[in-house]
């Protein structure tokens, strides 16, 4: 049984303008046990949106969420039940995500059973705390005492502390420079091993999400697009999103090599392309991709695509490339 | 080489702190060469953006510049008034890291890119409009005409990074300072970004000096990188031989803590020991010292000299990459 | 913040070369004579040279050896007076603004904390307070509860516990949104609870600011519906009252300016000391921590 399912996930978000629009269009996802899944995709594309509807922090407008069987139930005022308290989520910023005025053990400690007592509750912030990589004596200082790196892996062991199957991160390394990245990234590595800890991590950054993740989900404009395991995903893509993607990242080889342009815009979420939400910057569009969604489906071993290219009608389509958006990029 | 277009002597920048200053730039040597990209690379703390803001004298009030700076034979760091203000988008243009707010919200594109022209070049307002149109379509912008009616919140972030570019280009500087230009933005923006770089300053014979931490981006579009580290250069040399065989213990240690995607996934990750130090806090000798692992005895009292190699240069004595 | 800018803005920083907070001249000199007036409130019995109410001296005396701030045109001496003013104003300003603060402080916290049909009356019926000029207000409410000390403090506290309210709603509603406070949710904290240790350990900081400042206008208040005849009244020895008499009797100019003084110098001593608070609070010019590496 998968640990987390998100079946059909709708998100809606009203703007400033009056205007609705579908931050997550109708998205699914299977995390199973001890698995590290990464969703990639670019601005707008609505991973952010995915991973609070997936805890509960924003209430989803259509589609399911099932957490260990059961629903996953956007959070009242009331507090959460034990069980669903064994998913969790890591914010993106290390500086806006612990409270200022809090000692650092004691915002660990928050998700320690209650009924522990004081010194079993202390000797699991310790444990926390080393399980992290910190010394014990950080439980006692204050957030501001510590680096970007070192906040981000006390936010960690906070979530580890209410024993989870599964962590969330929303772009847990996105606010890190490049030694405290490799850290935290081998940290989650080395605990979704030993702990047999499933992670659903959220990024935008290609290439520490190859190192990490087991399968790769790629969202584009609300939908997922493609998904499967990291490798076969990195040599074959199967989407044209996910090639232009792949094709994006600059590699610090020395090479010289340039990175592949996608040409045009991210649309308005608020007005999505009719058919294929990717059409209008496909390098293979048809005619079928003008008019109707092309619905994710299995091509092959743990391979799911969302792409005509791979639906058999298709196939006898002729393709006729569009034209680039200027006559030089 | 060709006649550098700017050469940089011992720049050292301080900066007032609560009794006394501290100094993020601590001696500093590099060479610009004419229609190069030359990349600064270095992480937070490095000092790399201190040092090109003294260049254009953009450094905040009361920090002092002290060292050598030729551009076009004239000392950039003892200019001020008028001709300060000539060199700044006349000789040298510069590019922010956030295009949301380097740009002014309540000027159209078109009046801010205007502006340079008409104080540089001193062209009337009908031939700035012109220049104005040919320079957003030189940064592929599409419709021209439209966006110089427009404003910066009705563009993307990868359009207005081309704007800012497009106005730091406006007064046809020979050289343009980038400082982490495409850092605020996604992957596939950023190609569009690095491509548009490498085309203009081929177009136009334009130098650009490319500051950011991301070696995937030096990779691509940097001719020769300096990699600074707490205040000082550490190492340069050609892109490819720099990068491939680095002779600096943390340029290697860096490239060692960078996920490799053109390598497969298991390959190891290796984070270097410690942090970056505060400029204040910066330890004796080689800077680097405490979190290398070929330190000797010696690299915690001597501050190693930049030492010339060919076209490469490093600051270590212990130099233990042998080169194949 | 991303570690590059959080390590310009540390730069930025150290090269403001600053003080701490309260050890500006401004802070140091409002909280001396905010503790002055407080001495002299407490030992006012012995501080003062002569009974306030007593009639026994030569009327219009100006200042002397033997009447430092003359005498009055009952012959009472005015630096007594002055002096005793100070136990009505000061531990008045005290009592009001604490009761207002807790007011609005509990009203605040619970339109924040329940916000619907609660956020919407507590603000309003706060805008509908802020909609009048503080004195007009006060002098209304006095004018329909009657004369006297007890009901200009009670106006006044209708007319203060707004600002309260505003602030800690705001505080309430902003924390409660923030990351940390999301993150103790999700890990099974109560909204009480989170309520509790979360938020607020932040609210008291303001607060205390506001309250602080609160005093200077609390004493204006007061001795501005004094003033009036609306607060306290003879034979009392209330500055706003004091300063009433004086302007009857211009030429003899020690009976409005030293008490006027007083009020000036109380308030202004209030003043730079929330002002230095609100330094001390604001976590860019406060004392930066420092980082463990």
């Amino acid at each position: 049984m998968s640990v987390l399912e998100i079946d059909s996930l709708e998100v809606t978000y009203e703007r400033r303008d009056r205007a609705r629009f579908r931050a997550v269009a109708g998205a699914s996802l299977a995390i199973g046990q001890g698995e590290i899944v990464g969703l990639v995709g670019e601005s707008g594309c609505g991973k952010s949106s995915l991973a609070r509807a997936a805890v509960g922090l924003v209430a989803p407008t259509a589609g399911t969420i099932r957490f260990e069987g059961r629903p996953v139930v956007p959070l009242t005022r009331r507090a959460r039940s034990a069980d669903l308290t064994r998913l969790q989520l890591v914010f993106q910023n290390p500086y806006s995500s612990l409270n200022p005025r809090r000692r650092v053990g004691d915002q660990v400690g928050d998700g320690i059973a209650v009924g522990t007592g004081r010194s079993g509750k202390t000797a699991r912030v310790v444990e926390l705390l080393e399980l992290v990589g910190l010394s014990s004596n950080a439980r006692s200082r204050y957030p501001h005492e510590f680096s970007g790196g070192q906040r981000q892996r006390i936010a960690i062991a906070r979530a580890l502390a209410a024993d989870p199957s599964l962590i969330v991160l929303d772009e847990p390394l996105a606010s890190l420079d490049a030694s405290a990245q490799a850290q935290v990234a081998n940290l989650l590595l080395d605990l979704s091993q030993r702990l047999s800890l499933s992670l659903l991590l959220i990024s935008h950054d290609l290439a520490i999400v190859h190192h990490v993740a087991d399968v790769v989900s790629v969202m584009y404009l609300g939908k997922i697009v493609e998904s499967g395991a990291t490798e076969a995903l990195w040599a074959d893509p199967q989407h044209p999103y996910t090639e232009a993607l792949i094709g994006a990242v600059p590699h610090p080889d020395g090479t010289g090599t340039m990175p592949e342009v996608l040409p045009g815009e991210v649309p308005d979420p608020a007005m999505p392309p009719r058919g294929c939400r990717f059409h209008p910057r496909c390098p293979h569009v048809m005619d079928v991709c003008r008019t109707d969604e092309p619905p994710l489906e299995p091509i092959g071993e743990s391979r799911l695509a969302a792409c005509w290219l791979h639906a058999p009608e298709a196939r006898n389509e002729s393709s006729m490339p569009r034209a680039p958006v200027h006559p030089r990029a | 080489m060709s006649t550098p277009l700017l050469e940089v002597e011992e720049l050292r920048v301080r900066l007032p702190v609560r009794g006394g200053s501290i100094s993020v730039v601590d001696g500093v040597d590099y060479v610009v060469a004419e229609s190069e990209v030359f990349g600064v690379a270095g992480e937070s703390g490095s000092g790399k953006t201190m040092s090109v803001l003294a260049l254009i004298g953009l450094l905040p009030s009361g920090a002092t510049a002290s060292g050598r700076a030729s551009f076009r034979g004239l000392d950039l760091l003892a200019l001020r008034g008028r001709a300060l203000r000539d060199i700044r988008g006349g000789g040298i243009g510069m590019v922010f890291q956030d295009p949301m707010t380097s740009l002014h919200p309540m000027l159209s594109i078109g009046q801010q890119i205007e502006e340079p022209i008409r104080q540089h070049l001193g062209v009337p307002r009908a031939g700035a409009r012109r220049r104005a149109a040919e320079l957003l379509d030189a940064v592929r912008l599409p419709d021209p005409e439209r966006a110089l009616r427009a404003y910066p919140h009705q563009f993307s972030g990868g359009m207005r990074q081309r704007v800012a570019i497009a106005i730091a280009l406006a007064a046809e500087p020979e050289l343009l300072i980038a400082d982490e230009p495409t850092t605020a933005l996604d992957v596939t923006v950023q190609a569009g970004i690095i491509r548009l770089l490498d085309a203009l300053r081929r177009e136009r014979g334009l130098s650009v000096v490319l500051i950011t931490h991301d070696l995937g981006v030096m990779s691509a579009i940097a001719d020769r990188i300096a990699v600074f580290y707490a205040g000082r250069v550490v190492e340069t040399g050609p892109r490819d031989d720099l990068l491939r065989h680095p002779r600096h213990p943390y340029t290697k240690a860096l490239l060692d803590a960078l996920p490799h995607p053109e390598l497969p996934a298991d390959h190891p990750l290796v984070p270097i020991a410690g942090t970056p130090p505060a400029p204040a806090a910066v330890p004796e000798g080689c800077a680097f010292h405490p979190r290398c692992d070929h330190r000797l005895e010696a690299c915690s009292v001597v501050v190693p000299e930049l030492v010339h190699d060919g076209p490469r240069a490093f600051a270590c004595p212990v130099d233990p990459f042998v080169r194949a | 913040m991303s570690e590059l800018a959080a390590s310009r803005s540390d730069l930025r920083a150290a090269a403001r070369a600053t003080r701490p907070a309260w050890r500006q001249p401004l802070a140091v000199t409002g909280a001396v004579i905010a503790a002055a007036w407080l001495i002299i409130a407490v030992f006012a019995p012995l501080v003062a040279p002569y009974d306030p109410l007593a009639q026994d001296f030569p009327a219009f005396q100006p200042p002397s050896g033997a009447h430092l701030f003359g005498t009055d045109e009952l012959g009472r001496d005015v630096l007594s007076r002055v002096i005793y003013g100070s136990r009505l104003s000061i531990p008045l300003a005290l009592l009001l603004v604490t009761v207002s603060a807790t007011i609005g402080g509990l009203s605040g916290a619970a339109a924040g904390y329940f916000r619907g049909i609660t956020d919407g009356v507590v603000m309003r019926v706060s805008d509908l307070v802020f909609a009048f000029p503080a004195i007009i207000l006060a002098m209304v409410v006095t004018a329909v509860l009657g004369r006297g000390v007890r009901n200009a403090v009670l106006a006044i506290v209708i007319v203060s516990w707004p600002s309260y309210a505003r602030v800690v709603r705001g505080l309430v509603l902003s924390i409660g949104d923030s990351e940390y406070v999301q993150s103790a949710r999700l890990l099974g904290v109560s909204s009480r609870s989170a309520l509790r240790r979360e938020v607020l350990p932040n609210v008291a900081g303001p607060v205390l600011v506001l309250a602080t400042l609160d005093l200077g206008t609390a004493i204006l208040l007061l001795s501005g519906l004094s003033f009036l005849g609306l607060g306290a009244q003879p034979p009392h020895p209330e500055w706003g009252a004091m300063v009433a008499t004086g302007t009857q009797y211009f030429q003899y100019w020690w009976m409005g300016t030293f008490p006027g003084l007083a009020i000036f110098t109380a308030v202004m001593a209030f003043n730079f000391l929330g002002d230095s608070l609100r330094d001390v609070f604001d976590p860019r010019t406060a004392q930066e921590g420092r980082r463990v590496r």
